[in-house]
């Protein structure tokens, strides 16, 4: 073990090195004043409030630019606090009670965030940040003061901060960032998704003595991938880890390069190198991030966060523009994959003991079959003029595709009779994503046309293990054999058929698991748009007969670690990793 | 006054998409609701308020009151109970 400074969560990888920058939480001083007439300083609290929420609408198209519309939905729940009965009732009472406006505020979003932050669940103090957030935001507009934004840097600095709010994370300008050290957060935190998202290193979870071991302007070390900072780092320590972050600089230019091309072992084998996007924002991600079409389009986006289910036209116009964004390349989208555990407001799912067992995805869509057609009708009027395939989610039984099928058939017809312009005939694949479909691989082949492998729901019902269940997450084991065992009799059965198999579950990103995967044959490899260079290089690197004696050796193992070991010392032998 | 009380049961307790989604079935009516948490003992909050349903803690098992008062309040309060009971699972004869 390194004697390091700080160890925390390795949340987003790649090497920092320079100057603190640390962000107190930014609590304005409020100078003493005598407050005026209630009227005027209750017509200045609203002045303020519509302010907030111009500001908060800008910051909120910003991050959606850089991080997608989903990121920036946390300003939703801003804007609405502004306007909540609770905050407007208090700060009216205490603006009645003589306090000037600005001492109102501060003093109801700090009681507010103190009830919160009290709560022994996390889930409710978490949300304390969101409204001191709030709270300070109003009180620096009405003290007629600019946003403090991290705009303000003058140098490229190392972002020291308890936790990121969401509009200091929106504000932030990227080129004078060079990574993140939060005090709290876990892998699941604002910042680490943010950091993820820009491509920046992070290291969260350091503990309350971060903000005790560095001011502005100490030089730190940053190293995201195992999770570890130096502050005032030793010349040889220095000289180590510019080196590293020489060699990434090196290894990331090369990937860029491999990103333009087409996906290719060594010795010339193909293999496509596609994303997984869930809305506009990440098709856009994709297409600038080198993938060769969209191998997973989650449809689920239009529907979880409407009180209603989106009309077929307002399906048709989202489609056509993720649809457009990838200017003629491949996509394969995914009908509706819900169910109890997401249950959008307006399908009536009934209280279910084991919703991963219960009425979803396809199930719903067959028993439903309003919904479906009506999401069947918009993909075949987006889809003119693109080259579009449909993926059926969760399927076990035979009967489902057939079923599918024919609705599928009936939207055509019905949109011919409309007179509306559509396409005919796309291609229809299933999911292999549990063990059910696995197996039958060779008989669904009969009526479908390609398939996808999706490992993330495959591993959790093969090994019987919830992920979600923090008991049993460390049983969890993408590369556990009986996985990896499915997936290679689902890919032989795929090619003995002569149809094409893909896998966009989270095993297909990977690092570790590409050589395997490459070995076992699969056709195409869809993960999240970031991982894209990486594979598409990592893949230029292995040679067919190699990566097939790989797999050989990894499926005769006996269990998940073995499997693992094995993957990572191959990458070393290939001087991948070191 | 129209009041009843009924226990949580969702995995979260009243917290996220469940309690919006309780905020937002509250301010479908005209009454003043209030509700608290018998389970803590604590206040009661304006139950069309985000921030006010937030700060009673509801975690899964515990007891709230809800207590409405104007023209709908029977309408109310037998909706939002229902809603709790069927678990935020269906939404007006969705």
């Amino acid at each position: 073990m390194p004697d390091v400074d700080l160890r925390g969560i390795p949340a987003s990888e790649g090497i920092a090195i320079g100057p603190v920058h640390c962000l107190r939480p930014g609590k304005p001083e409020i100078p003493p004043r005598t407050a005026g007439a209630f009227e005027d300083e209750s017509r200045r609290f609203d002045e303020a409030r519509q302010a907030a929420g111009r500001e908060l609408a800008e910051l909120q198209s910003r991050l959606a630019e850089r991080a997608g519309a989903e990121e920036a939905a946390i300003f939703d729940a801003h804007r609405l606090m502004l306007d909540d009965p609770m905050f407007t009732e208090q700060v009216r009472r205490r603006l009645q009670g003589g306090a000037p406006v600005e001492q109102a505020v501060a003093e109801s979003a700090g009681e507010i965030a103190d009830r919160l932050a009290s709560m022994s669940a996390d889930v409710f103090a978490a949300r304390a940040a969101d409204v001191r957030d709030i709270g300070n935001r109003l009180v620096r507009i009405l003290l007629g003061r600019p946003e403090a934004s991290l705009g303000v840097l003058r140098e490229p600095s190392v972002i020291v901060a308890e936790d990121l709010t969401p509009s200091e994370a929106a504000g932030l300008d990227p080129r004078m960032t060079l990574g993140f050290c939060t005090a709290a957060g876990g892998l699941t935190s604002h910042t680490a998704i943010l950091a993820r998202m820009l491509g920046l290193p992070a290291v969260v979870g350091l503990g309350e003595s971060l903000l005790t071991s560095v001011v502005d302007g100490d030089e730190v070390i940053l190293d995201g991938g195992d999770g570890l900072v130096w502050v005032a780092p030793s010349a040889s320590r220095l000289s180590e880890y510019r080196a590293r972050q020489e060699a990434r600089r090196r290894w990331e230019q090369a990937w860029r390069a491999a990103a333009r091309g087409q996906g290719r072992t060594a010795d010339g084998r193909r293999v496509e190198v596609a994303a997984n996007v869930g809305d506009l924002a990440s098709a856009r991600q994709a297409a600038a991030s080198g993938a060769e079409g969209i191998g997973l389009l989650r449809t689920e986006f239009l529907f979880l966060e409407a009180s209603r289910p989106p009309s077929e036209d307002e399906q048709t116009e989202a489609y056509a523009e993720v649809f457009s964004a990838m200017a003629g390349r491949p996509i394969i989208i995914r009908t509706l994959d819900i169910g109890g555990d997401k249950p959008p407001s307006y399908v009536k799912f009934p209280r279910e003991l084991n919703p991963f067992l219960g009425w979803r995805a396809i199930r719903v869509s067959l028993d439903q079959p309003d919904l479906f057609v009506t999401q069947v009708r918009a993909i075949l009027r987006a889809a003119v003029g693109h080259d579009v395939r449909i993926l059926l989610p969760m399927v076990s039984r035979q009967e489902e595709v057939v079923q599918a099928r024919r609705l599928i058939g009936r939207a055509e017809a019905d949109l011919a009779q409309d007179g509306l312009p559509h396409v005919e005939g796309l291609p229809v694949g299933i999911m292999i994503e549990t063990p059910a479909a696995a197996l039958l691989v060779d008989v669904l082949g009969k009526t479908s046309d390609f398939f996808s492998l999706g490992t993330n729901d495959l591993t959790q019902y093969t090994l019987a293990v919830d992920r979600g269940n923090a008991r049993v997450a460390p049983l969890f084991q993408t590369l556990h054999p009986s996985v990896l065992r499915l997936v290679r009799s689902a890919i032989q059965a795929a090619h003995a058929g002569r149809k094409w198999i893909g896998m966009c579950g989270e095993m297909a990103g990977m690092r570790a698991a590409i050589p395997i995967l490459v070995g076992l044959g699969l056709d195409e490899l869809s993960m999240a748009p970031a991982s894209i260079a990486e594979a598409k290089a990592l893949i230029a690197r292995l040679d067919g007969d190699q990566a097939r004696r790989l797999a050989d050796e990894a499926l005769a193992l006996a269990t998940g670690a073995e499997i693992s070991a094995k993957a990572d010392e191959f990458l070393r032998e290939i001087g991948w990793t070191s | 006054m129209v009041e009843a009380s009924v226990v949580v049961t969702s995995e979260v307790g009243l917290h996220a998409r469940p309690a919006s989604l309780f905020v937002q079935a509250a301010n479908r009516f005209r009454s003043a609701i209030r509700v608290r948490n018998l389970t803590t003992g604590s206040e009661s909050v304006d139950a069309k308020s985000i921030l006010g349903v937030l700060t009673l803690g509801v975690l899964r098992g515990h007891e709230i009151l809800i207590a409405a008062d104007g023209t709908d309040e029977r309408e109310a309060v037998q909706f939002l109970v229902e809603l709790i009971e069927a678990n935020f699972a269906e939404v007006e004869g969705a």
